[in-house]
């Protein structure tokens, strides 16, 4: 769905995005996270034309961009950073107009379509307000209402979930996921980690520029090969378990032992009573923590070895 | 896009409040002479504001020269200034290029947009200061078109606007030589505001504030009407946006007197050719970042 190439950008001498290989597959639930200033958005605004690359190639549904952006765009829904309309006139208004304003927005259907969308988004009753009466949240659904009103492709959100309380959150999700489901792809950048976790199936890691991370949720998320148990009798499991104890904090103990249901049996039958047994899996925000310190003393491991080799950089390549 | 444009423009309070508050200048003006009967001598102040006394009908001409160096210029920069920067700030200039529309039909959308506004100031500016002068200063000849009486006052206004540097000679004006006039100058008026539109929506793709772009574009303006009246940039001088704004009232002679209304026209269409380039250059390959 998604291609892109060493995709870089440069604004002067800072490089926003570096050298790039962004891939979302078709019907991916693809989250792109990212510390604030990670380029995540001039990545978004590129995959849209609205930012030109210095140097790489995009292609989406298997057309160059921006070159073929009248055609690329007509199946993409997008929300880039804040939603925004004209204040003055009403929700349904604005979508009317944005849908009359470009190609494909067949004038038969337009009521329909607006109506349907603003209904998707828990909007319908409030259409006919205006929009410099709308919340926060109701603006972000209001974008997303946009987004949808074409029935696209491909959906590209950033930070979809922004300004909505925890209801809202949800029924984006479910939303989200629905449309999923019925064969929209949907590529979003966020920074509530918790969201992305339940939200997608992929996930790419932006840090300074660079893409440190592109796996799938299931493949980051792997047990670890330890596992985590908590017990009231947390020095019997010490003693038992010498010599695989990772750590221990009170009655929680980190052991070296690939099955949790092995080892749950063992403990049971030595009478030691288990309160929690769990094999321990990373979690996102251990990995983004991880993957974009790059340069503190405080990581374990180098975060460099996720990352594109340094020579990919056109920068140096260039000096 | 365009008709999308247009809808936004008639839809905008904005536009409507303009164009009242520059319709209401010749009103109040109109107001002062018919209650104080005192107008500048022949030559001086405004133009045709001298001969308003004798035809009320003639208001128009004098309501568009009074309105031509500040207030229509203004109003224009207002709304080409917003024209892009006004939807960069806004937000929704990124949603209509990913709508997608591509980045030269939306500056020639904007464009048009700011061309109708034009027409529908200059066209309301000649109907309301029509009305105006026909009910307070009356006419000199009861239904102005059409009688040859009409057109005789009419060419007395036009000499005593042109600053009586010419004289002037010539059977009177026919209505459908009136109506071509008037339209002549609707055009020539349109033209030379384009000018300032194509300057103005240069600066708007520059910038990202609306009230700089226009801002600029009054100071450029203001720039070229100092620079107009100084002996010294006499050299420049013919080459200034504003120097033949006014040459409008040349439709007024019998006969029409062309030079001037040929090089303003000349003059602003290199301007509005020269800054449209620019515009469409910058934004057709500038990165969208608000």
């Amino acid at each position: 769905m998604i291609v892109t190439r060493a995709l870089t950008k440069r604004f002067g001498q800072i490089v926003a995005v570096d050298s790039v290989d962004l891939t979302v597959g078709d019907g991916d639930r693809y989250g792109l996270l990212g510390p604030n200033g990670s380029g995540k958005t001039t990545l978004v605004r590129m995959l849209l034309g609205l930012v030109y690359a210095t140097k790489g190639e995009i292609e989406i549904m298997g057309l160059r961009m921006p070159k073929h952006a009248g055609r690329v765009l007509t199946e993409i829904g997008a929300l880039v950073e804040e939603p925004a309309a004209y204040p003055h006139m009403s929700g349904r208004a604005n979508l009317a107009l944005l849908d009359a304003a470009g190609p494909g927005g067949e004038r038969g259907t337009r009521r329909r379509r607006v109506g349907a969308a603003l209904e998707r988004v828990g909007l319908a009753g409030a259409g006919r307000r205006p929009v410099r009466a709308y919340s926060l949240g109701m603006r972000q659904r209001l974008g997303l209402a946009a987004a949808l009103v074409r029935t696209p492709r491909l959906l590209i959100l950033d930070e979809p979930s922004n300004g909505l309380d925890p209801r809202g959150i949800r029924d984006i999700r479910d939303l989200l996921i629905e449309l999923n489901q019925a064969g929209t792809t949907v590529f979003l950048s966020s920074h509530l980690l918790a969201e992305v976790e339940r939200l997608c199936t992929r996930v790419g890691i932006l840090d300074r520029g660079k893409l440190v991370v592109q796996e799938t949720l299931s493949a980051l998320q792997a047990p670890t090969g330890r596992v985590v148990v908590t017990s009231p009798d947390a020095d019997r499991v010490a003693a038992l378990l010498d010599g695989r104890v990772e750590t221990r904090d009170g009655a929680r103990i980190v052991v070296r032992h690939e099955d949790a249901a092995a080892l749950n049996a063992r403990l049971v039958g030595e009478c030691v009573r288990v309160t929690e047994i769990r094999p321990q899996r990373r979690s996102l925000e251990q990995l983004v923590l991880e993957t974009t310190g790059a340069g503190s003393d405080q990581v374990d491991g180098s975060p460099d070895t996720h990352g594109t080799p340094l020579r990919k950089n056109p920068r140096e390549s260039e000096q | 896009m365009i008709a999308v444009e247009l809808r936004k423009l008639v839809r905008r309070p904005r536009t409507w409040i303009s164009i009242g508050l520059i319709c209401a200048l010749p009103v109040a003006v109109a107001i002062f002479v018919s209650v104080s009967h005192l107008a500048p001598p022949p030559g001086q102040g405004t133009a045709f504001l001298s001969a308003i006394l004798q035809d009320g009908s003639l208001y128009p001409a004098a309501a568009l020269a009074l309105v031509l160096p500040v207030f229509l210029p203004v109003a224009v920069a207002v709304v080409a200034g917003d024209a892009v920067a006004g939807e960069a700030t806004a937000g929704t200039l990124r949603y209509l290029l990913i709508r997608p529309i591509g980045r030269t039909r939306f500056l020639v959308a904007k464009l048009v947009t700011i061309i109708m506004f034009v027409l529908i100031a200059v066209v309301t500016v000649a109907i309301t200061s029509y009305l105006t002068g026909v009910l307070l200063l009356g006419p000199a000849v009861p239904a102005a078109v059409g009688q040859p009486g009409a057109g005789q006052q009419l060419q007395t206004g036009g000499v005593q606007a042109g600053s009586a540097a010419t004289s002037l000679s010539g059977p009177p004006l026919t209505a459908l030589q009136l109506i071509e006039r008037v339209g002549g100058t609707i055009a020539f008026i349109t033209v030379s505001m384009l000018g300032v539109a194509a300057i103005v929506l240069f600066l708007s793709t520059v910038t990202d504030s609306a009230l700089g772009s226009a801002l600029g574009g009054l100071a450029v303006l203001i720039g070229s009407e100092v620079l107009a009246t100084l002996d010294a940039a006499a050299s420049i001088r013919p080459y200034v946006p504003t120097r033949y704004w006014l040459a409008w009232i040349d439709f007024f002679r019998q006969p029409i007197f062309w030079r001037d209304i040929q090089r303003g026209f000349g003059i602003q269409v290199v301007y509005v050719a020269v800054f449209l380039a620019a515009a469409w250059a910058n934004f057709g390959t500038k990165d969208i970042t608000t």
